[in-house]
């Protein structure tokens, strides 16, 4: 039987195919089972914070990854300022709280029988479900991306891992004189100041090792979607020379030939080509029917994270369609995260769950020890139906600083455990 | 034996103000660290940490009193209720 070779992947001890053969056997100390697929900040903490909140609902988190790697503090590899092991975690740490990792890929869900297919462990039946899916890119929405990116001419390095690494071997052969070309797609994406400390962070590598060379930006947005002015003031103190901006120019194509992005406007050549495609949900998300809205994004129910297109299924992170002011970021998963785990909790307890008012906060490097910030503060409204910004709460940061660069990595250090230990 | 097995599966249902704080409190997680414990020490752990202390420093953050980095940003986020609230559940935390 297939749900047992998943059993023994996920390394649990009695095999148990539905929540009535749970019951009924003598092992089985569980009063409901939670999937939750995707061991990204969204759903590692889903998966943790379910156990910790509820020890008798059983937890099986479906990660194709065998490690976790950070999408925050990448862009400092990148720049050579850390290194690839400082960004990973392994899922011990949940394992530890009692969550059954299973190192699989979910390939299709299927709601009306509650059940999740994997790729290796066969069919995995839930009470509820979380899916965490992250961001897939829309190649499509740029001629010859995919052959360009295949040949290693074009790399998007949006999700940390492979590309981080090949990005920044690219950046370190670069001749001095040559240009970075970034190319940012039209907002919603995943984590909006990224790019621009991406900029940043690469430009104060390049002061130092190649100081003839440049940054250059090419944004679809008409201005910096996060922080301007903070991005604006760190560029013109720190990297004025190196860091050249253009708003409203959107990358329709990619020539690798003669390393060329070709935009609406203009057509613009470099020596390392970093193009960020448009994103939407997670490809799960799309196959089980979650998208609801611009044909990217899955809505949900605010106070529950449950997904209004699917009962029973309740999607976190980057793939959501975001709230007013929300953006697509690790802090604000890692909330969501908890607002499903709460109400999961209540709603398996037979309970009406209440609104949970979370909080988020992006710190981004704009040099090696420097760093900006921005904070919010969301709540429900009960007349619009959705989590709104607290009027007079958040902000960012009164000028970038080393203090701030500090902070950002203990926020680091304390999300990653948060979610993994 | 099935009566006190099932009994068993039923977690005790936590106070409404505990799961308020609870709630509003697993936000902070992302700096302060799960339940407040923080695994670095410039992010303040606040697990086991006097309630009255909590209440006033983020009253003090608000005001602009104390000066902050983040925390007069977030505190001007919280009613009183609230901030009490998440006061006792971390107070309730061990360190
Ligand atoms: C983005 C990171 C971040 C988040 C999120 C955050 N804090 Fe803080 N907290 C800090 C920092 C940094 C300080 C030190 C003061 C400063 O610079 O703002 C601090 C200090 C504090 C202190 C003072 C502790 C002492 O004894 O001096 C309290 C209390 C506190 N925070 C409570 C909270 C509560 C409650 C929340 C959630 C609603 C929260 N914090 C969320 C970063 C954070």
């Amino acid at each position: 039987m297939k749900r047992r070779d998943f059993l023994k992947l996920a390394g649990a001890a009695a095999g148990a195919s539905s929540l009535a053969e749970l019951a009924g056997c003598a092992g089985a100390s569980y009063k409901a089972r939670v999937v939750v697929v995707g061991g990204g900040f969204g759903g590692a903490t889903a998966a943790k914070y379910l156990r910790l909140w509820d020890s008798a609902i059983e937890v099986v988190l479906v990660e194709r990854a065998s490690l976790f790697t950070s999408c925050p503090l990448s862009n400092l590899v990148l720049a050579g300022f850390t290194a690839m092991d400082k960004i990973r975690q392994s899922y011990d740490g949940l394992r530890r709280h009692g969550v059954k990792v299973a190192n699989d890929e979910a390939t299709a869900i299927d709601a009306a029988k509650k059940i999740v297919r994997l790729e290796r462990g066969g069919d995995l039946s839930y009470d509820r479900l979380v899916v965490s899916p992250g961001v897939d890119f829309s190649f499509d929405e740029i001629q010859d991306y995919e052959p360009a990116m295949k040949a290693g001419k074009v790399l998007h390095a949006w999700k940390a891992g492979p590309q981080t690494v090949d990005l920044r071997r690219q950046l370190e052969q670069m001749r001095d004189g040559g240009v970075f070309l970034m190319s940012i797609p039209p907002a919603p994406y995943r984590c909006p100041p990224g790019p621009y400390e991406r900029a940043s962070v690469v430009a104060d590598y390049f002061k130092r090792a190649k100081p003839r060379a440049k940054v250059l930006v090419l944004d679809a947005n008409p201005d910096i979607t996060s922080k301007a002015g903070l991005f604006k003031t760190a560029w013109k103190d720190l990297y004025g020379g190196i860091i050249e901006y253009r708003g409203n120019c959107k990358a329709v194509g990619i020539d690798a030939a003669t390393m060329t992005v070709k935009c609406e406007v203009e057509d613009v050549r470099g020596d390392v080509l970093n193009v960020i495609p448009p994103q939407g949900a997670g490809d799960i998300a799309r196959q089980a029917g979650l998208i609801t809205t611009n044909n990217r994004w899955c809505d949900v129910d605010w106070r529950t994270m449950e997904s209004k297109a699917v009962p029973g299924v309740h999607v976190l992170g980057d793939a959501t369609l975001s709230g007013p002011a929300m953006p697509k970021s690790a802090s604000m998963a890692s909330n969501h995260a908890k607002i499903a785990a709460a109400a999961i909790v209540e709603i398996l307890a037979g309970r009406t769950p209440a609104p949970v008012q979370i909080l988020n906060t992006c710190y981004s490097f704009v040099s090696e020890k420097e760093a900006i910030r921005v904070s919010s503060v969301h709540a429900w409204d009960d007349k619009d139906r959705t989590l709104k910004a607290v009027p007079g709460s958040g902000g960012v940061s009164a000028a970038r600083s080393e203090a701030e660069g500090g902070y950002a990595w203990s926020w680091a250090r304390n999300i990653w455990a948060d979610s993994l230990a | 034996m099935l009566v006190l097995a099932a009994a068993a599966l039923v977690a005790t249902p936590i106070a409404a103000q505990d799961l308020q704080g609870r709630n509003l409190a697993a936000s902070c997680a992302i700096c302060h660290g799960t339940e407040g414990r923080s695994v670095t020490k410039d992010m303040v752990p606040l697990a086991g940490l006097p309630r009255e202390h909590i209440v006033r420093q983020m009253q003090d953050f608000k005001s602009g009193k104390r000066p902050a980095t983040v925390m007069h940003q977030i505190a001007k986020g919280y009613t009183e209720a609230q901030i009490e609230a998440m006061a006792g559940w971390f107070a309730a935390q061990k360190r």
